[in-house]
């Protein structure tokens, strides 16, 4: 598998590409989408894309961690962790692309 | 959120934009990212996050209700790790 990385600068060049606006602004959009779903996230929002799958907010309680190096106990505070869940659509399709040849 | 809520959020905050094009260019983005994913290459999105696939071996499984042992072909599945800029926001801005 020869992998690449694409960035932002890939998605602004496909809505570019797709919808003809200027290249700034399509940057300017992928920027606020980005923005959008980070702020409903921030709220503790489900932020659920049809055929793509969803984010969820999950709240961690408190539990007592170690630091690896020294063996110290530190307490790892409550906190709230994003988790994501592809939808059957995506899963199915990077497994019909990849499966094959793995 | 949903999808649509999305679009029309966009389409609020760009009000010289047409409903369809707001569409495209959401549906467009996420296209984009599951192609490349498709594809086995890796989308970081800096300060969001990154999607990747990660490879699961074949195994053993078993059906829960009967206990019967079946085997689970290796498969590939979608992975994000949620970005630290976004990580430290879902925490009221505390590292």
């Amino acid at each position: 598998m020869n992998e690449r990385t694409v960035t932002r600068a890939q998605l602004s060049e496909a809505v570019y590409q797709e919808v003809g606006l200027s290249r700034n602004e399509s940057a300017d959009l992928v920027e606020t989408i980005l923005n959008e779903i980070s702020d409903a996230l921030s709220r503790g929002e489900t932020v659920k894309i049809s055929s793509f799958g969803s984010f969820f907010v999950r709240q961690k309680g408190e539990r007592i961690g170690r630091n690896p190096k020294t063996g110290e106990e530190v307490p790892i505070r409550p906190r709230r962790v994003l988790v994501f869940r592809a939808s059957h659509v995506l899963k199915n399709r990077v497994n019909d692309a990849n499966g094959a040849s793995a | 959120m949903t999808k649509s809520e999305l679009i029309m959020r966009i389409g609020e905050l760009n009000p010289h934009l047409f409903h369809r094009d707001v569409e495209r260019i959401v549906t467009t983005i996420f296209d984009e990212i599951s192609a490349a994913l498709a594809r086995g290459d890796r989308v970081e999105l800096r300060g969001f996050g990154a999607f990747s696939v990660k490879q699961r071996d074949a195994r053993l499984g078993r059906n829960p209700r009967t206990g019967d042992s079946v085997s689970v072909a290796s498969k590939v599945i979608p992975f994000f790790k949620t970005g630290k800029q976004l990580r430290e926001r879902l925490n009221g801005g505390e590292v």
